[in-house]
């Protein structure tokens, strides 16, 4: 029996004006493990998350959630997906919790009583109140990382989360990882460092750089 | 699970607005600034006024709308937010809804309530005063959907303000032709029921196309 697979990706190609990012590029994200992405600046790393995302389309090759392709925007790949892009898309007028909840809401998950949890698993209690204005960029980033959790999604896909974080959000993130794989949940993610991960979860896609 | 999303969204946007005070207070401002320039420029004759007045009002809340279409989406697609939106399981034409709606009750819904007194200020008759406000009341909202599309289409061009002005006011003249002639029908004492019918199709019409346009433009700008 094979691992049923969440989202497959089939011979995705991608252009930027001139240069091709990537082509004949194929995945597939599988239950409990990770896929790192990796490649040089500019070698397409978020375009590609973007459309394994369906927030963009590509020019080539087709997505599949569970065997059925999709395009960009299914209903089928909002429900499946856990996206924390480069931009953290918090409020800065709002409160911590306040954005948390707010995003809790928009994926339409429970926001009640699951704020404080989410705020103590990334070590943000103490900064609950505070305007995400005046949180440093760790801290907004591990804002931004706190709504995984709640959102129930079974596949994140997550570009760049290590950036900007301290040692202890480091390990807390890769906590976090390791418990959603246990799970069953699929991660897909870019990173520049070595990512923190067992290795028996762990597969590594590379990118080249653009031609 | 929907409706959770829509009032999410609606809730987020009135306290955004509410915390950036000053932000909410410009387009009023511009309204009354622009509508109390005239007397002092033309005439503070009350008769010559009180002709000019509807196209006045109407013409000043076209502007002070545009004035404030930006922050529909810019916030959003600057830091994120957008691609929140777009992977809600909710339907993105909705959430749409709800972010027209919070930005119609905290521009439209202030234009709308200090109307009078610009009518006030205009010399506009007293009997034109409930089809000022029933005319504001139906193409308000027509503003925002209509500036939601444009906005939505506009927001990843940078300095896409001029280009909003461009592709906005023209699709704006309609309401402004209804509204300011039921407004000047009811001050000379005529009816004005035809008129309004008409803002109250263009609502309908809005209301039913633009939060979709919107969303696909939202789309294709995301992207």
């Amino acid at each position: 029996m094979t691992t049923p697979v969440l989202l497959e990706a089939r011979a995705l190609a991608m252009w930027r004006g001139e240069r091709r990012l990537f082509h004949d590029l194929s995945l597939a994200a599988v239950p409990g493990r990770a896929l790192h992405v990796r490649g040089p600046n500019g070698c397409g790393k978020t375009t590609l998350l973007r459309i394994l995302c369906g927030l963009l389309d590509p020019e080539d090759g087709a997505l599949l959630v569970s065997g059925q392709p999709v395009r960009g925007g299914d209903p089928r790949l909002r429900a499946l997906v856990g996206y924390v892009g480069h931009a953290d898309g918090l409020k800065h007028e709002l409160a911590a919790a306040e954005n948390l909840r707010f995003a809790a809401a928009l994926a339409g998950a429970d926001p009640g009583p699951d704020t404080h949890a989410a705020l103590a698993r990334m070590g943000l209690v103490a900064v609950a109140a505070l305007e995400a204005r005046q949180l440093s960029a760790g801290q907004r980033r591990r804002l931004a990382l706190a709504r995984l959790p709640g959102a129930d999604r079974r596949l994140w896909i997550l570009d760049e989360p290590f950036t900007a974080l301290d040692t202890d959000g480091i390990a807390l993130l890769a906590g976090l990882l390791e418990e959603a794989l246990a799970r069953g949940v699929a991660v897909i993610f870019t990173s520049h460092q070595a990512a923190p991960l067992a290795v028996e979860r762990l597969d590594t896609l590379d990118l080249v750089a653009a031609a | 699970m929907t409706g959770r999303a829509f009032l999410g969204v609606l809730r987020r946007d009135l306290l955004l607005a509410v915390r950036g005070r000053a932000e909410l207070a410009l387009p009023l401002l511009f309204y009354l600034l622009v509508a109390t320039l005239v007397p002092l420029a033309v005439s503070p004759d009350a008769a010559t006024l009180a002709g000019l007045a509807p196209g006045i009002i109407w013409v000043a809340a076209l502007l002070a709308t545009l004035l404030s279409l930006d922050r529909l989406f810019r916030s959003d697609f600057e830091d994120g937010s957008l691609d929140l939106l777009l992977l809600s399981p909710a339907p993105l034409p909705l959430l749409v809804c709800a972010k027209v709606l919070a930005h119609w009750l905290v521009t439209g819904l202030p234009l709308l309530l200090v109307s009078p007194l610009l009518a006030l200020v205009l010399a506009l008759p007293g009997r034109a005063l409930g089809t000022l406000a029933a005319s504001l009341a139906l193409g308000t909202p027509v503003l925002s959907l209509l500036g939601a599309v444009g906005v939505a289409l506009t927001v990843g061009v940078r300095r896409g303000g001029g280009l909003l002005a461009l592709l906005v006011l023209p699709l704006y003249v309609p309401v402004l032709v209804f509204g300011a002639n039921a407004v000047s029908a009811a001050g000379d004492g005529l009816p004005v029921t035809g008129q309004l019918y008409m803002l109250g199709a263009f609502l309908a019409l809005a209301a039913s196309l633009a939060p979709l346009a919107a969303a696909g433009a939202l789309r294709i700008t995301a992207s």
